[in-house]
């Protein structure tokens, strides 16, 4: 009885505060999926994770240009390569009103960095933190380490009283069956707070007055609401139910472009599709020789020429996408446009190839596809076998979902398969040289059951991992790229799109790393 | 009667039983959580630990042993997915997925019957062929398509409706309920035709058709001899006889309607168990997917011992059957 009459309690107090706040500005959104948890070191998904930032605050974080700038930590030294020491904001308070001082960052990265956190692996290199005084944290790490503050943007701060007081001080893991406080319950430092959330339903958040940052949105409420269905989705736009929507199907584009009132936001995202060769077993698991093609450079090449990638952006992807050579997209560090350059479209130039490593008539191959995680995934597949069967090279698609796709390719059974990477959450090119283009060894080359292995590559990754000085890094990375690109251990494809829609009155930043920073939103 | 129900309980757990069965071989066929719940560039051994750590290393029955332990103590584990207690995720869809179910039944009777009956009575008249026209068309289309062209129409066209969600609901402990907001039946409108098209023209072909067998019928005949008024007779004798299967059909159709309800709920973002299920299964969330196919086994076997008892109570010759097996026995 207790219990009935708080619940409608809190449904008639939400009742009173939306109707309270209905002329105020709200924007309501919708993504393909809902949030997971409410706990910031629950899930190291980057939907989640965006989500969140309106909520919790991390050290440091991304502003609109993608630049790391100070957040909750005002500067920070480097005082040996393994120690870094930040001074933390003065004056800032968590949503119960409490304050945030260097004990509530020295609980937060521990129970995100405690041997149960899910997210561990996102602070792969942090060891220790230390409290030096209320306003000084210093952080031990195992060696050095450039990307520290990259890791630092997704680690958001939690109240340790709060945490105390709710018994969540280590972390939820759900693998084990924890449920806790956090998941459902937040106090954080952010732009807004949140008031109501019914999972799969509708997360709401409300403004918080109380922001230590100067706030460049206008907004009141925060209307967040998953929805699955594409048509749904763009349905509700277009009824008004929603004022702006991620996910918008390529199909649409030219519909909602067309109608009065809405915008469409496009941008390359940093996702880079990729299509990984394996090198690993002596002969193909669906081809026909008792050899492996795959392990000669000339086949390999000749695969890259006979994919017509203007085709399939012009066609498959309604000009959208973007070619790329390089298996990063601009907006990563590491990035070099001097190298982004691909083999040109040349069919009879495949062939050629092709008979000089011997495989005159060609050869079968099995090509694995997901079909229901990249744009277009299954289409492009398909287009692409069309491409080389005009060479010679039988390919067989199978396409599967994702979960499938990935237990096969990721334990070597396929001979080729197709591939995303966005580089998130690190947000570096060390991210993805370290898991694709490494040879499998300690926690390298988790992505590369293929096998590609280059020994300088490999000592250039390890120097890369530790380079303090940036420009060098850079370079060195640019320098790791030029060499596997002669190589081509894989056929970089392209940049997917970021298409998202909104109401004409909204304006919204939109980065390549597709996260929503709805305190960079105005309503007018 | 306890003999037969006790009976149907064993009948009911085996069933479960198997289903639990079937469902954990299947899983491994749905393929690999690890990728889903580890940022991309997780290293291989975060990837084996989580493994290890989820169970997934362990043999298919001692998996399936340590899941019917548990379930057994009502504990089906932890979502990994939304990160809580799977019968706390259940207990919260489970009223927005039976309000639309009820709802999609009482709207196939309500409708179906009279339609049936009609159709029947007045075989030749131009509405009763227009009626079969537009039953064939509800049975063909498949329920997506009516979802997706009713949000066309009354959202996008006339903006009459909400193309997503419940609306506002109201908690009554731990049922939440729609049926008390103007929003919460106005989102509930286009599910309800979406889901219960099919059930509408099935309920009215199957009343036509035992009406024109049964209106055959000797007593109906001297029914009308007695100088009964029509009303009576097609009402009182006639339909009360068809009845009997309506009953069967409606019973078996509940347990269709909340597997058919995926469908719906996703094309409506409807927040129910059948959108939890299909987002649990492209996460390959193993306990929210094992929970949900062991909770509708369930709801059939409820279903169709509620209906078996049904007969009981409706057909008096079922009770004096089984009495005479049981002697003859």
């Amino acid at each position: 009885m207790n219990n009935f009459d708080k619940k409608l309690a809190i449904t008639l107090l939400a009742t009173c505060v939306s109707a309270g706040s209905a002329q105020a500005n709200t924007i309501t959104w919708a993504d393909t999926s809902d949030v997971y948890s409410m706990d910031p070191h629950g899930q190291a998904i980057s939907p989640t994770l965006a989500f969140l930032h309106h909520i919790y605050e991390p050290l440091v974080r991304y502003n609109k240009d993608l630049e790391i700038e100070p957040a909750l930590a005002t500067g920070w030294e480097v005082i040996r390569p393994d120690l870094w020491r930040f001074s933390l904001r003065e004056g800032v308070t968590f949503h119960n009103g409490n304050s945030f001082d260097a004990d509530d960052v020295v609980a937060s990265i521990k129970r995100a960095t405690h041997q149960d956190s899910p997210i561990r692996g996102n602070l792969p290199a942090v060891s220790d933190v230390r409290k030096v005084d209320d306003n000084t944290v210093e952080i031990q790490l195992n060696g050095s380490y450039p990307l520290l503050l990259n890791d630092l943007t997704n680690v958001y701060i939690l109240d340790k009283e709060w945490m105390t007081e709710h018994g969540t001080l280590n972390p939820v893991d759900p693998t084990q069956g924890d449920q806790s406080y956090s998941t459902t319950h937040t106090n954080g430092t952010g732009p807004f707070v949140l008031d109501t959330r019914r999972p799969d339903a509708e997360t709401v958040l409300t403004v918080n007055d109380q922001w230590w940052d100067e706030a460049q949105h206008n907004l009141t409420r925060i209307e967040f609401t998953p929805i699955a269905s594409d048509a749904t989705r763009v349905s509700a736009l277009l009824s008004g139910q929603i004022d702006m929507m991620l996910g918008v199907p390529l199909q649409d584009v030219s519909r909602l472009e067309n109608a009065p009132g809405y915008r469409v936001l496009e941008t390359s995202g940093l996702r880079t599709i990729m299509l990984a060769l394996n090198q690993t077993p002596d002969s193909l698991h669906e081809g026909d020789l008792d050899s492996n093609p795959l392990r000669d450079q000339r086949v390999r090449k000749a695969l890259y020429q006979s994919i017509n990638m203007e085709l399939i952006r012009d066609r498959l992807m309604r000009g959208k996408s973007r070619n790329t050579a390089l298996p990063v997209a601009p907006a990563v560090p590491g990035y070099d446009a001097s190298l982004d350059e691909r083999f040109p479209y040349d069919p009879e130039a495949a062939q050629q190839l092709l008979a000089e490593a011997g495989y005159p008539n060609g050869f079968t191959v099995g090509l694995d596809c997901p079909n229901d995680r990249y744009v277009s995934d299954e289409e492009i597949c398909q287009a692409i076998a069309a491409m080389w069967a005009r060479v010679g090279i039988e390919t067989r698609v199978n396409a599967r979902n994702s979960s499938n796709h990935w237990q096969v390719a990721l334990n070597g059974g396929s001979d080729i398969w197709m591939t995303g990477w966005a580089t998130l959450p690190m947000l570096d090119s060390f991210s993805l040289l370290s898991q694709i283009l490494s040879s499998p060894h300690d926690s390298y080359g988790a992505w590369n059951p293929g096998s590609y292995h280059n020994p300088e590559v490999d000592s250039l990754i390890e120097k890369i991992a530790v380079a303090q000085d940036e420009q060098e890094r850079l370079a060195m990375i640019s320098q790791a790229f030029e060499l596997s690109q002669a190589d081509i251990p894989m056929l970089p494809l392209h940049q997917q799109p970021l298409i998202w829609a909104a109401n004409d009155n909204i304006q919204i930043p939109q980065t390549p790393d597709g996260k929503v920073r709805l305190w960079y939103t105005t309503v007018e | 009667m306890i003999a037969f129900l006790i009976r149907r309980l064993l009948q009911g757990a085996m069933v479960m039983l198997a289903v639990a069965f079937i469902a954990f071989s299947m899983f491994r066929f749905v393929g690999d959580p690890v990728t889903n719940m580890l940022p991309q560039d997780a290293t291989l051994e975060q990837r084996a630990e989580l493994q290890e750590r989820l169970g997934l290393n362990a043999s298919l029955p001692v998996q399936f042993g340590n899941f019917v332990t548990n379930a057994v103590q009502g504990n089906f584990g932890v979502s990994y997915r939304n990160q809580r207690p799977v019968s706390d995720l259940i207990a919260e869809r489970l009223p927005a997925t039976l309000e639309m179910v009820f709802a999609a039944v009482v709207m196939s009777l309500v409708i179906g019957i009279p339609m049936g009956v009609y159709t029947a009575l007045r075989r030749d008249s131009w509405l009763s062929h227009l009626f079969q026209a537009l039953s064939l068309t509800g049975i063909s289309v498949p329920t997506f398509v009516t979802g997706i062209l009713l949000i066309l129409v009354f959202s996008v066209w006339l903006n009459w409706l909400p193309s997503f969600g419940r609306g506002e609901v109201v908690e009554l402990g731990w049922w939440s309920t729609g049926l008390l907001t103007v929003s919460g039946v106005k989102a509930l409108i286009m599910p309800v035709i979406t889901l219960s098209l099919f059930q509408i023209t099935l309920i009215m072909r199957l009343v036509r058709a035992e009406m024109l067998e049964v209106l055959k019928t000797d007593y109906i005949r001297f029914a009308r001899a007695r100088g009964l008024t029509n009303r009576v007779v097609n009402f009182g004798h006639a339909l009360r006889n068809t009845l009997m299967p309506v009953i069967t059909i409606t019973g078996l159709q509940i347990g269709a309607l909340i597997a058919f309800a995926i469908i719906t709920e996703t094309v409506f973002q409807w927040p129910g168990m059948g959108l939890l299920f299909m987002q649990a299964v492209s996460f390959v969330d193993i306990p929210v997917m094992s929970a949900y196919l062991v909770m509708v086994s369930l709801i059939f076997v409820v279903i169709n011992t509620i209906v078996d008892m049904l007969y009981f109570v409706v057909d008096p010759r079922l009770r004096v059957d089984t009495g005479q097996n049981k002697t003859g026995a």
